[in-house]
């Protein structure tokens, strides 16, 4: 940690440096939990798949965190065109969540867990990232200093932050007793509050992906315009109240599942709107698909279609039955957090560091490449997920199941295609991310040897 | 265009009814006033401890790996259950457990499985899309 002594600033890239090295971690660790699939027995004494599932996936989880703070904070002071309200607060930020984030994946090395999906470490580490949150809420609203005649993506960044805190709480409720004594009860707010967290951190992702839009094509009337909140509604709407679909099969409340039902039926206005707009969408595409940042952002497009379109399907509890349990829903969720997140957050992270201050980062043609065989090896491993994911439902729905490992050495040549493909995938993601964050660090070096560093490169 | 008040407006519309909703659920919990024994209680915690979850399901929820143990108990009883913690399988490690939580464990398994059925062939759908258990 050299690198970051106090002489240096510690600005919103370097959130998005560490998310990538999360990033690339977790890739990773995929694919070993995805060889552990394949070979029974593999790494079962040191590192077992108890502890590898919790190592991917709370590696991905920071890095859709450390990177939405980072863009969230980088966009912010372009948008208002002052520095951050305290940078002090951010380092201090960074250094609780870089430490804690270190502790919790040490960890699950040791076997030592709390145990819940998808925050499987000990309790007390989520002391310091409730407190790391705290100081970013108080940083934001500072930074924005007045919320009058503000654009939708400043709304859903304050609503991003502020849910996440609530939501984040509230997947701690379990401390108590009360609450976790009967497990339908604590399934009950446990999916609650993650339903509604994935919905705050797409607030502060959507949010930038929408202010980086209206940069790349210098239009600004889409963030003003009614069309543009009314969407933000029904996100809002629907990160409140349709987490229920998570657990339709619980034997909870029915109103619950009523309540979701409806509700998520309104991301069909969402779904249309995609539709109408794709013809536009798609000359808008040709116009600036040289721009690293934008192709991403195309890219996300396709995946949100796709990834809504399941979602919406998955949200008709009669439907649900049969996906619910299954790969289908690793379907949904890797189409999310790849497809849509990563994608967006990469744009983000293209937009914000390929030029630093030792210039532009230079690109080959193997980052076209790359990002192709990203997308289309994306789509190999989610559809091969969706078919285990069918596969299974037939057994889980068959009058007589075979036994379970007879199911699963039946869909076994699925999972080669998974890991094919998931390989394929994480190396072309590693072939993109690396010479971004290759000449994050030769800058960090250079400015650790020379004094004068371009305040461009401190935003 | 909507003014920031008519915004304003129905943001606080839509937070103040998340908020009665969240409070609403806090305190009618859908299995209220169910006494649970203290070995089900600590079995649960031995269940995070071990992060069974990784592997294993309950009501459709965890890891994909290993079979869903919502009704194990009533399925294939204390002893099977017992067997696997003690020998593990080619991916399951033995956890070397006390006799305690394995014991609690069970008693955990017992009581979820009382809570209800997650198996899918049970439910019935309604031709609006609805389920029942
Ligand atoms: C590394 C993954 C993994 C972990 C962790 C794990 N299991 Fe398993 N478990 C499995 C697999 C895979 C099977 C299925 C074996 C088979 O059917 O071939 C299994 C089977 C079982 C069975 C028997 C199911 C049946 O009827 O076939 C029980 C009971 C069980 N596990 C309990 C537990 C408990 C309790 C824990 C936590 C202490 C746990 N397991 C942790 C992978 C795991």
């Amino acid at each position: 940690m050299e690198l970051l002594n106090n002489k240096q600033p510690v600005s919103s890239r370097l959130f998005i440096l560490s998310g990538l090295l999360l990033l690339s971690a977790g890739l990773i660790f995929g694919l070993t939990g995805m060889l552990q699939y394949l070979i029974p027995g593999f790494l079962k004494t040191h590192l077992s798949f108890e502890k590898i599932r919790p190592l991917h996936v709370s590696s991905v989880v920071f890095w859709i965190i450390f990177a939405a703070i980072g863009s969230v904070t980088n966009y912010v002071q372009q948008h208002t065109g002052r520095a951050v309200y305290s940078r002090l607060l951010m380092k201090i930020q960074w250094f609780l969540f870089s430490i804690t984030t270190i502790l919790i994946l040490i960890s699950y090395c040791i076997g030592v867990f709390g145990g819940r999906e998808y925050w499987e470490f000990p309790p007390l580490l989520a002391l310091p990232i409730i407190i790391g949150w705290i100081l970013f809420i108080f940083n934001f609203i500072k930074s924005v200093a007045t919320f009058r005649n503000q654009p939708v993506y400043v709304w859903m960044w304050l609503t991003g932050v502020v849910f996440f805190l609530f939501t984040f709480l509230e997947s701690y409720l379990w401390v108590f007793p009360y609450f976790r004594n009967n497990i339908v009860n604590d399934m009950t707010i446990q999916w609650k509050s993650y339903g509604s967290m994935v919905g705050a951190w797409n607030m502060l992702i959507y949010g930038c992906s929408i202010f980086l839009m209206e940069k790349i094509s210098g239009d600004n009337k889409y963030g003003h315009s009614n069309i543009a909140f009314a969407l933000y509604f029904t996100g809002l709407f629907n990160l409140m109240f349709n987490w229920g679909h998570h657990i339709y099969t619980l034997p909870s409340h029915h109103f619950i599942q009523y309540i979701s039902y409806t509700v998520s039926m309104t991301e069909l206005v969402i779904l249309g709107r995609i539709l109408w707009k794709w013809k536009s969408s798609l000359s808008e595409a040709k116009k600036h698909f040289h721009y690293i940042a934008f192709r991403f952002l195309v890219a996300a497009d396709w995946w949100v279609f796709l990834t809504l379109l399941l979602a919406i399907m998955m949200s008709i509890p009669g439907v649900n039955v049969y996906t619910h349990g299954t790969h289908v829903t690793v379907a949904h969720t890797m189409g999310a957090t790849i497809g849509i997140n990563s994608f967006l957050l990469l744009a983000f992270a293209f937009d914000i560091l390929h030029v630093n201050c030792l210039g532009a980062v230079p690109y080959t043609k193997y980052f076209s490449r790359a990002f192709w065989i990203t997308n289309l090896s994306l789509f190999v491993f989610w559809i091969s997920l969706i078919l285990a994911g069918v596969e299974k439902a037939r057994w889980l729905m068959s009058a007589n199941r075979i036994p379970f490992s007879s199911m699963m050495l039946q869909i076994r040549p699925l999972f080669y295609i998974l890991f094919i493909s998931g390989f394929i995938l994480a190396s072309a993601l590693l072939i993109i991310i690396y010479p971004l964050i290759k000449r994050q660090f030769e800058c960090y070096f250079s400015m650790m040897s020379n004094t004068t560093v371009s305040s461009e490169a401190e935003i | 265009m909507a003014t920031d008040r008519q915004k304003v407006v129905i943001a606080v519309f839509l937070s103040v009814s998340f908020l009665f909703y969240s409070f609403y659920l806090y305190f009618s919990m859908p299995f209220k006033g169910y006494i649970k024994d203290q070995e089900a209680c600590d079995g649960k915690m031995v269940w995070q401890h071990y992060n069974c979850n990784a592997c294993h399901q309950i009501y459709g929820l965890g890891g994909y790996l290993g079979p869903d143990l919502t009704n194990e108990y009533s399925l294939k009883g204390k002893d099977v259950i017992n067997a696997f913690l003690i020998s593990g399988t080619s991916t399951m490690p033995v956890f070397h457990m006390s006799e305690k939580e394995m014991n609690d464990l069970v008693a955990f398994l017992k009581d979820v499985d009382r809570t209800g059925s997650a198996d899918p062939r049970t439910f019935t759908i309604y031709p609006n899309g609805t389920i029942e258990q």
